[in-house]
C-alpha cells in the first residue's frame, strides 16, 4: 500500500514557554480529508503551517508526502498548496500578474495561469489590480495561487470565508473533496465541513482533545472543544 | 529540581529541489518588484525629493551659497545617506504587510534569490536616486565643476552603493517584522554604513575643488580598497545569514 | 526529545570564582597605585590607562564573542546559546560605556575636552555603542521568542564582523596630531607591562564573574516560574509571559533524576 500522505507522532511547538501544540499524532492516508476543529488559538493555523513547512517543529516526528520535516522539508515544498487568511497576493498587481510570478517561482507553464484563472471565472477581470476587485474575487485568485502547482497536499484554512455559494461550488473541483488531493481543513463550522472529513481532530490549547474518524465522531463533543 | 530542555532539533539539509534556477528566481522576483514599484512609485519619487529638499535645508542651515572640498562631499554623502534610509525603510513593507514571504518561503527555490533581489532593487533605486541628486547637487550648492570629479565620483558611488544595497536589505529584512519598524531600521543602518560614509566622504572630497591645472586626480586607493571590503565581508555575511531572517 | 537535568549545575563555581575575581582585582589595584611608575607627562591621571585599556579590549572582545555565540545559536537553534550570547553582549556594552566614561575622562584631563575625534579608538567606540545600543529595542520589537533569539543572533553576527571593520575605517579616516598615548600598548616599561598586564586578567575575570552571576540569576528564575506552573497545574493554560526583551528559556517541569552535571556555562 501506498505510504500514508501525514504522519505525525507527538508533534510539538513552544512558543517561548508556552505550548502551542503538543503531543498531536494521527495519520492521514492519500486523497482522505482531515479536518481540524477548535476555538481560535487551540493552534490550527500553527498545525497548518508546520505542515506546510513555514514553521520547525520542536519535537516529536513528521513525515509529510514521505518526507521528514524539517530535515527534508525542500522534498515537500512545491508539493504542498497553501490557502490561508492572507490571499497571499500582492494589491498592486493584476491577478494574471500574481498568477504569473507564483508559476515562475514554481516553474509552471503560462497556459496554466490561463487555465486556472478561466477555472476560478477571474478570465476577464484578470487584468486589473487586486486592489480594486472584491474580497470574493481576490479569494478566488487565492485558490487558483493555492493550486497552481498541482499540489498532492492541500491546507485550507477556512476556505470558504468570503465566497458565496456560486464561488464554492466553482472552486469545488479545485480544493474540494472531487479534487483528489490530501486536504487538511481548518474549520469552525462543525455542522457543513464534518460531511467532509474522513478523520476528525479537535484541538485545545494546543492538545489533540479529540481523534477519530468520521463515522466514530460525536457532534456533541465538538460543541464541547469551543466551550 | 527541574533541568533545561535541550532540543535536539535537526537541521534541514540544503539542498533545494530546483524548480527554477537561482537567477531566473531572481528574475522573477526583479519583475515583481520593479512592476509594484513602477504602479505605486513610492520609493524612487520620495528618495529623490527628500534628497533635493535636504539640499534647500543645508543651504539655509550652513547659510552658504556654494560648498566645496570637505563641506562639499559631507553634504553629498550625508544627503545620499538618509535618502537611502527612505529607501531601506519601504524595501520589505509590501511583502511583509501583503504576505509575500509565505508565498516565496512555499516555493522549492532558493532562499538567496530574495537577497540578491532585494539587493539589485535597492541598488537600481539608489542609481536612480544619485542620477537625479548629483546633477541636483551640482546646481544648487556645489562650488565646483562636477565634470573632471565625475569619474572618481561615480566609482566611489558604485562601491558604496553596493555596501549600501547589502546592509541596507540586511537591515530591512530584520526590521520590517518588528514592532517599530520604521524606527528600528534607520537606528540599525546608521552605525552600520559609518565606514561607508568615511570612505564615500574621504574618497570623494579632494575632488569636489576648483582643479588644479594638473587635473583633479581620482579618489585615494584606501579608501577604494576599504569599500571594497566592506563590500565583500558584509556581502558574504548577509548571504549567510539572510535565510535565517525569512523563516517564521 | 531529551531533557538534561542539571540541578543547580549553573551556580556551579561561582563562589570560586567571584573569590578569584575578588584577588585579581585587589592584586591589580595594588599594582596600580603602589607599584607603576608615575608617567612623566601625564601624571597621575595617567593610571586610568589601566582601567580605560582593558575595558575597552574586553569589551571588543565580548562583542566579538557574542557573534561568535550567536552563530553557536543559529547552528544548533538551542536557546541557550542565545542567553549567553545576550548576556555577553549586555555585559559589553555596559564594558564600552566605561571605556566612553574612562576616555572621557583622560581626555578632559589630558587635553581639556571632554571629547576628542582625534582618539580612533573613542571614536571607534562611540560608533560601537550605537549600534549595540539597538539590541536590546530590537530584541524587545519581536514578540515571538523564537524569531527574537533567532534575529538576535543575524544581528550579533553581524554587529561582531562590524566591531573590527569599523576600526579600520576609523582609523584611517583620524589624523594623527597627538601622539596616541590612549591606545598604546607597545614599548612600555617593564613595571606598567606588568600592572598593565595584571589589570588586564582583572578585567577579565569580572567580566566572566559577572555573565556568569546573570547566566546563573536569568536561569534560576526561569526555573522558578517552570515549578510555579507545575504547581498551579494546567501548563498550557498558564498565562504568557509579559513582552520581553529576556531570552526566554524552557525549563522542564517534570522533576527529571539527579545528574551530575559540569556547570553548563
Amino acid at each position: 500500500m501506498s505510504e500514508p500522505a501525514l504522519e505525525l507522532e507527538g508533534l510539538a511547538r513552544h512558543y517561548g514557554e508556552r505550548e502551542a501544540l503538543s503531543g498531536v499524532s494521527l495519520s492521514l492516508a492519500a486523497g482522505q480529508t482531515l479536518v481540524v476543529f477548535g476555538p481560535n488559538g487551540a493552534g490550527k493555523t500553527t498545525l497548518l503551517r508546520v505542515l506546510a513547512t513555514l514553521l520547525r517543529p520542536h519535537a516529536g516526528d513528521v513525515r509529510v508526502l514521505g518526507a521528514n520535516l524539517p530535515d527534508q522539508a525542500w522534498a515537500v515544498r512545491g508539493r504542498v498548496g497553501l490557502l490561508g487568511h492572507e490571499p497571499l497576493l500582492y494589491r498592486e498587481l493584476t491577478a494574471r500578474e500574481n498568477l504569473r510570478f507564483h508559476a515562475r517561482l514554481h516553474g509552471v507553464s503560462d497556459e496554466r495561469v490561463h487555465e486556472l484563472l478561466g477555472a476560478v471565472a477571474m478570465g476577464s477581470r484578470a487584468g486589473e489590480p487586486l486592489r480594486t476587485l472584491s474580497r470574493g474575487m481576490v479569494q478566488r485568485v487565492a485558490v487558483a495561487r493555492a493550486v497552481l502547482h498541482d499540489p498532492e497536499l492541500l491546507l485550507l484554512d477556512e476556505p470558504h470565508s468570503n465566497l458565496d455559494p456560486a464561488a464554492v461550488e466553482l472552486v469545488a473541483p479545485l480544493i474540494g473533496a472531487a479534487s483528489g488531493r490530501t486536504r487538511v481543513i481548518c474549520s469552525h463550522d462543525p455542522t457543513g465541513d464534518l460531511a467532509q472529513a474522513d478523520v476528525v481532530l479537535g484541538l485545545r490549547a494546543g492538545r489533540p482533545a479529540l481523534l477519530s474518524a468520521v463515522a466514530e465522531v460525536d457532534p456533541g463533543e465538538i460543541a464541547e472543544l469551543y466551550r | 529540581m527541574s533541568g533545561v530542555q535541550t532540543p535536539q532539533r535537526p537541521r534541514e539539509t540544503a539542498q533545494p529541489v530546483r524548480n527554477a534556477g537561482l537567477w531566473r528566481t531572481v528574475a522573477a522576483l526583479l519583475r515583481k518588484e520593479l512592476l509594484v514599484e513602477l504602479r505605486t512609485l513610492e520609493s524612487v519619487p520620495a528618495m529623490s525629493l527628500f534628497a533635493l529638499s535636504t539640499f534647500v535645508v543645508f543651504h539655509f542651515a550652513l547659510n552658504r551659497n556654494s560648498v566645496e572640498g570637505d563641506l562639499g562631499a559631507g553634504i553629498l554623502w550625508v544627503t545620499l545617506l538618509f535618502a537611502a534610509i527612505l529607501g531601506i525603510n519601504r524595501l520589505f513593507v509590501a511583502d511583509a504587510d501583503q504576505g509575500g514571504f509565505d508565498a516565496f518561503l512555499l516555493a522549492p527555490v532558493d532562499r538567496s534569490a530574495m537577497l540578491i533581489a532585494k539587493a539589485l532593487t535597492l541598488l537600481a533605486y539608489l542609481a536612480v536616486l544619485e542620477l537625479i541628486a548629483v546633477p541636483a547637487f551640482a546646481l544648487l550648492l556645489l562650488g565646483a565643476p562636477l565634470g573632471p570629479a565625475l569619474p572618481g565620483l561615480v566609482t566611489t558611488l558604485v562601491l558604496a552603493d553596493l555596501g549600501v544595497a547589502v546592509i541596507g536589505t540586511l537591515v530591512a529584512a530584520m526590521a520590517v517584522r518588528t514592532r517599530a519598524r520604521d524606527l528600528l531600521g534607520p537606528l540599525l543602518a546608521l552605525p552600520l554604513l559609518v565606514p561607508v560614509v568615511i570612505g564615500g566622504a574621504r574618497a570623494t572630497s579632494p575632488l569636489l575643488v576648483q582643479a588644479h591645472p594638473a587635473g583633479v586626480g581620482g579618489p585615494a586607493i584606501r579608501w577604494l580598497l576599504t569599500l571594497g571590503l566592506y563590500d565583500l565581508v558584509f556581502g558574504l555575511i548577509a548571504f549567510a545569514l539572510f535565510d535565517f531572517l525569512l523563516e517564521d | 526529545m531529551e531533557r538534561s537535568s542539571r540541578p543547580f549545575g549553573y551556580g556551579n563555581g561561582l563562589r570560586t570564582l567571584s573569590v578569584v575575581t575578588v584577588i585579581a582585582i585587589a592584586v591589580a589595584l595594588g599594582l596600580v597605585f603602589f607599584y607603576a611608575p608615575l608617567e612623566a607627562e601625564q601624571g597621575f591621571l595617567q593610571k586610568i590607562f589601566y582601567v580605560h585599556v582593558p575595558l575597552a579590549i574586553i569589551a571588543l572582545c565580548g562583542f566579538v564573542l557574542g557573534g561568535l555565540l550567536a552563530i553557536q545559536h543559529l547552528r544548533t537553534r538551542d536557546p541557550r546559546w542565545d542567553m549567553r550570547s545576550y548576556v555577553v553582549i549586555h555585559m559589553s556594552l555596559i564594558f564600552a560605556v566605561g571605556t566612553l566614561i574612562t576616555g572621557s575622562i583622560w581626555a578632559k584631563g589630558s587635553w581639556g575636552h571632554w571629547w576628542v575625534w582625534s582618539e580612533p579608538t573613542l571614536v571607534s567606540f562611540l560608533i560601537i555603542f550605537l549600534l549595540y545600543a539597538t539590541y536590546q529595542p530590537l530584541r524587545f520589537a519581536i514578540e515571538d521568542p523564537e524569531r527574537q533569539a533567532r534575529y538576535a543572533s543575524v544581528f550579533a553576527i553581524t554587529a561582531g564582523a562590524f566591531v573590527p571593520m569599523n576600526f579600520i575605517a576609523v582609523r584611517l579616516s583620524t589624523a594623527y596630531l597627538h601622539p596616541r598615548v590612549l591606545g598604546s600598548t607597545s614599548n612600555l616599561p617593564g613595571p606598567m607591562a606588568l600592572t598593565f598586564l595584571v589589570s588586564l586578567v582583572a578585567m577579565a575575570l569580572l567580566f566572566a564573574t559577572l555573565c556568569k552571576y546573570e547566566l546563573t540569576a536569568k536561569h534560576t528564575r526561569s526555573q522558578l516560574r517552570a515549578l510555579r506552573r507545575r504547581l498551579s497545574g494546567e501548563l498550557a493554560d498558564a498565562p504568557t509571559r509579559p513582552r520581553s526583551a529576556v531570552p526566554a528559556i524552557q525549563h522542564a517541569a517534570a522533576a527529571p533524576a539527579r545528574a551530575a552535571g559540569r556547570p553548563v556555562l
